[in-house]
């Protein structure tokens, strides 16, 4: 590689030349921070500063290059230089906007202008260019596993886009639930009446497909490798064959709650309760006539149970929605209703949820005569020739009862997600204590995984509530935390027909954005097109496993000789096995301990005598830099005491940084990350929450150092909270004052 | 029982909720209520009936016949339109309500001596007689309607208003014997037996 030749840029548009005294941060630039080339501009993002940066680095050959200007979120597209690496000193937003006005806040808006300065000088010189992960690869074929509406639609899409597919359906045909329907809930104008599925339509295209290969009647019997070199071995009657695919998309769909666990609503007591696929069987045999039961008699009452065993709150039962059952009993009651309209049907609720255009359909029911009776069931018991069911009515508030010829219980979506991890790693720890009863558990529960994945941290994905197969329900949809192995339909959340088709598409393109990003050597979700990559400096390593486990996304396996092996495609670049090696062996070429450590040393730090404390901030860019910087933008003055450092999750703090900032002489840490636990917004699923577990050993280390243990504290931000954070920051600064100056200053 | 009720109620078996949609006034609504209880939120006279919209619809898809004919509140109803104003479902609550009230009458299961079904009797018969309202026939079979006791008492506190109508030639003494009436009253009776023919034919009353 060519010799580092270094350069700052220092700004003076936006208010900088005015508030800031540039030419002394030029000085700084060049004396203290060591850069080569120091250049100021009155208007350094316009045509004619970004060209002068443009020449330095043709004609001076320019290597790392730091501007002293706006945040780095701002004017990206101005400062867009791949060929050089870049920091970038936050002096608009940071400070200027940050920081009070006014001739007597010049003293401090100048010294923090300055530390920024030497910050950015200190952070480059220890970045080099990052250039891709050169162990990509470029298979762009995507596997389907499972062959039902959302697998279909995702293969469908994805082959319409281009890329080749391969269908693995454990059943002898496609169609999966779809095609044990009778009818599907109407997804067109007028949303009136029940629909035909179309499957046969969908199964017909998939089928024909050029560039579509579908396996029926078969498993997946190992998956390993990273995106864009997965290589599934297929398990069918004809034997085991291997296919090599780039991404996965996994649409394994639900099986319906088990009837039996609900004996009060007389499931597996009574053969005229069924669950509502029992229904859809009924209504196929009667094929639009007159439905029967299973004894043959002609059903002329049938009461639908909505909730059956769903948002359980004792325990026993599911404890969440599945979203579609309230939409199938009204299509089901129509099944009644269109055969014969003088069948009696009624459909007991405590809260009737039509999403989407539904209500028009539930209107449609009523239309046709369908009663809606607001109830909760208490017992179902066989009656004579049908059941009694016992409610009590919520809007007459008495108990009664009424009597059916069928009953129908709307069980709900139960996940086909493969393996609780949670569950499963004990167990696999236990086997490898040696205990004999763990290791046939593990057999057994190999069994059930869909994807039999050889990863370090188990054998399927990690299941994010109630088993379902996701990592945030709102953020990030379709996203899991295995990298290119993306879910799809009601194997990721409960859901119907017509969200499947469109979490299906969705997951479809998430995979070729995922092939595509691999193939470049590029990050996938959330730092898509991020070129820098894990390096490990395996001489260094101790094997403490600490990387292979923390990993949020299951990326680091182990080699045979127990050394963590990097699946770089399978990096998100959080950095979280960054922040957890203790012999700090990990890094990247732009985000490194040095990067930031260096950043942290570089300030001029002041005496213990001035009354100037100086506060660390190390800020989750995600959400509470921005924040930081919208504080900025808003006008809420904070402290000029603060120095702010983004890091790329709160999971990629190495608590080193923060016994050398003490250690230096800071007067206190702020950490910023994102909120974690149960409804977590951490763009990287557990970075915050590991961090959080790592900082609340923190206290033992300013123990050791004589140092309070307010000295260091974390809060979780999230990006709105550009108020808050001012007077987080301001609080915390009062806070310091008052314990007093740290005592390690001047040691270094 | 009337021979009106046992009829319906022979017809319709145990089907209320078809009875009410086909002989109620806007009876055929009851089925759209989604029981949000917006119409019951929103009655003045919420709290002073037995039986809120919301309950009476859910009542009559419950088949409770009796209970919802003998109740006396759709009686209560003052029309002052809110509930139809404020039903997501757009039912004619209001209209309901005076159909629901109609038909109990009509099938005499209504309350008996139910104030407002008094007034309104009273009232309908003194226009349908004549075309015209006979306001001091309609006040004083006001009076009288719990009794002759009762009636002079009613008489007497009302003595002073009722002189000072006359007074102003606001109500005329000569009333009480005949009264005026439209031009022709027998035709009117006419029509109104034709009507009721029509509606009897519509719904399917055989009497």
């Amino acid at each position: 590689m060519a010799e580092m030749k270094t350069a700052a840029y220092i700004c003076s548009g936006c208010e900088l030349g005015n508030r800031l005294d540039v030419a002394q941060l030029s000085k700084i630039a060049q004396k203290e921070g060591k850069m080569a080339l120091v250049r100021e501009h009155a208007f350094l993002c316009n045509e004619e500063g970004v060209q002068m940066i443009r020449d330095d680095i043709e004609k001076e050959a320019v290597t790392h290059i730091c501007i002293a200007a706006c945040s780095r979120r701002s004017k990206t597209e101005a400062f867009h230089f791949p060929t050089v690496a870049i920091s970038r000193a936050n002096l608009r937003e940071g400070v200027i906007w940050g920081i009070a006005e006014g001739e007597q806040h010049d003293e401090v808006r100048q010294e923090m202008a300055g530390d920024y300065v030497r910050m950015g000088c200190a952070e480059v010189k220890k970045m080099t260019l990052p250039l891709g992960n050169p162990n990509h690869a470029h298979n762009k074929r995507l596997l389907v596993v499972g062959g039902g509406m959302s697998g279909m639609t995702s293969a469908l899409e994805a082959a319409e886009a281009g890329y080749d597919i391969v269908i693995v359906e454990k059943e002898a045909q496609l169609g999966g639930w779809a095609a044990k329907l009778w009818k599907r809930v109407p997804f067109k104008q007028p949303f009136a009446e029940p629909q035909d599925t179309g499957l046969a339509e969908l199964a017909g295209k998939v089928s024909s497909h050029p560039r579509i290969s579908v396996y029926l009647s078969s498993t997946i019997a190992e998956t390993s490798g990273a995106p864009g070199r997965f290589s599934v071995q297929v398990k069918g009657a004809a034997g085991i064959t291997t296919e090599e695919v780039g991404g996965i998309v996994q649409a394994t769909g639900f099986t319906t709650y088990d009837i039996n666990k609900l004996p009060e609503l007389g499931g597996g007591k009574s053969a005229n309760v069924i669950d509502q696929a029992g229904m859809e069987a009924l209504a196929r045999t009667a094929n639009g006539a007159a439905i029967k039961r299973a004894d043959g008699k002609e059903v002329k009452s049938v009461v639908f149970v909505q909730c059956a065993g769903q948002r359980d709150e004792s325990g026993t039962h599911l404890p969440y929605c599945s979203g579609h059952c309230c939409a199938t009993s009204v299509k089901q009651a129509m099944y009644f209703k269109d055969a014969n309209p003088q069948v009696d049907t009624v459909v007991m609720y405590t809260d009737l949820r039509l999403p989407g255009m539904g209500e028009d359909f539930y209107r449609s029911a009523q239309q046709k005569g369908v009663i809606f009776t607001k109830g909760k069931v208490s017992t179902v018991a066989a009656s004579g020739d049908g059941c009694e069911v016992k409610f009590r009515d919520l809007i007459l508030d008495e108990d009664t009862a009424l009597n059916a010829d069928l009953v129908v219980l709307a069980t709900g979506q139960v996940p086909t997600a493969g393996v609780n991890l949670e569950a499963w790693n004990p167990i696999v720890t236990a086997a490898e204590g040696g205990s004999a009863e763990a290791k046939q558990q593990r057999v057994e529960m190999q069994k059930t995984s869909v994807l039999n994945l050889n990863y370090r941290q188990g054998p399927d994905m990690p299941q994010l509530k109630n088993g379902f197969n996701d990592s945030h329900f709102i953020c990030f949809p379709y996203e899991t935390r295995r990298t290119g192995i993306y879910a799809a339909g009601p194997v990721r959340r409960p859901m119907d027909m017509l969200q499947a088709t469109e979490d299906a598409t969705g997951a479809a393109l998430k995979a070729i954005q995922t092939v595509e990003n691999a193939s470049l050597g590029r990050a996938a979700h959330p730092r898509s097109g991020d070129l820098s990559y894990p390096i490990v400096r395996l001489e260094g390593c101790t094997q403490c496993k600490r990387c292979t486990v923390e990993c949020p996304f299951g990326a680091i396996d182990e080699d045979e000789r127990r050394f963590p092996q990097f699946n770089e495609s399978r990096c998100r670049r959080c950095g979280t096995c960054m922040g957890a090696c203790p012999v700090r062996v990990i890094s990247f070429e732009n985000y490194s301990v040095d990067t930031v450590g260096n950043q942290i040393k570089s300030i001029d730090m002041p005496d213990e005598f001035s009354e100037k404390p100086r506060i660390l901030i190390l800020a989750c860019e995600n959400d509470a830099y921005p924040a930081l910087d919208m504080a900025g933008l808003q006008h809420h003055v904070y402290s000029a005491f603060v120095r702010a450092i983004p890091v790329r999750c709160m999971g990629s703090v190495n608590t080193i940084w923060i016994t050398d900032a003490l250690n230096s002489g800071y007067d206190g840490v702020m950490t910023m990350g994102c909120k974690h636990g149960d409804n977590y917004q951490c763009h990287f699923v557990k970075g915050s929450e590991l961090a959080n577990y790592r900082l609340s050993k923190i206290e033992d280390n300013l123990k050791q150092m004589g140092l309070e243990k307010e000295r260091v504290i974390s809060h979780e931000v999230a990006i709105t909270d550009s108020a808050r954070v001012a007077e987080l920051i301001n609080d915390y600064v009062a806070k310091i004052q008052e314990i007093g100056m740290s005592p390690m200053k001047g040691f270094n | 029982m009337t021979n009106a009720n046992q009829q319906a109620v022979a017809l319709y078996s145990n089907d209320f909720l078809r009875e009410v949609e086909e002989r109620v006034e806007e009876g055929e609504w009851v089925k759209m209520c989604m029981q949000c209880g917006v119409c019951a939120g929103s009655c003045p006279l919420g709290n002073a009936w037995q039986h809120t919209p919301q309950k009476l619809f859910m009542m009559i898809r419950a088949g409770k016949r009796e209970e919802v004919l003998t109740s006396d509140s759709m009686w209560m109803c003052t029309s002052c339109y809110n509930c139809i104003v404020r039903c997501p479902r757009k039912l004619p609550i209001t209209h309901i309500m005076h159909g629901l009230a109609n038909y109990a009458h009509r099938l005499n299961l209504a309350p008996k001596g139910q104030p407002t079904r008094e007034v309104a009797r009273l009232f309908w018969n003194s226009l349908a007689k004549t075309g015209r309202v006979n306001e001091l026939k309609f006040s004083l079979a006001m009076y009288f309607k719990d009794g002759i006791v009762q009636g002079i008492k009613n008489a007497m506190a009302m003595q002073s208003i009722g002189l000072a109508l006359v007074m102003t030639k606001r109500l005329n003494p000569m009333e009480l014997f005949g009264g005026h009436k439209c031009k022709d009253p027998g035709s009117l009776h006419k029509m109104i037996a034709k009507a009721r023919e029509i509606e009897d034919r519509k719904k399917g009353f055989t009497s």
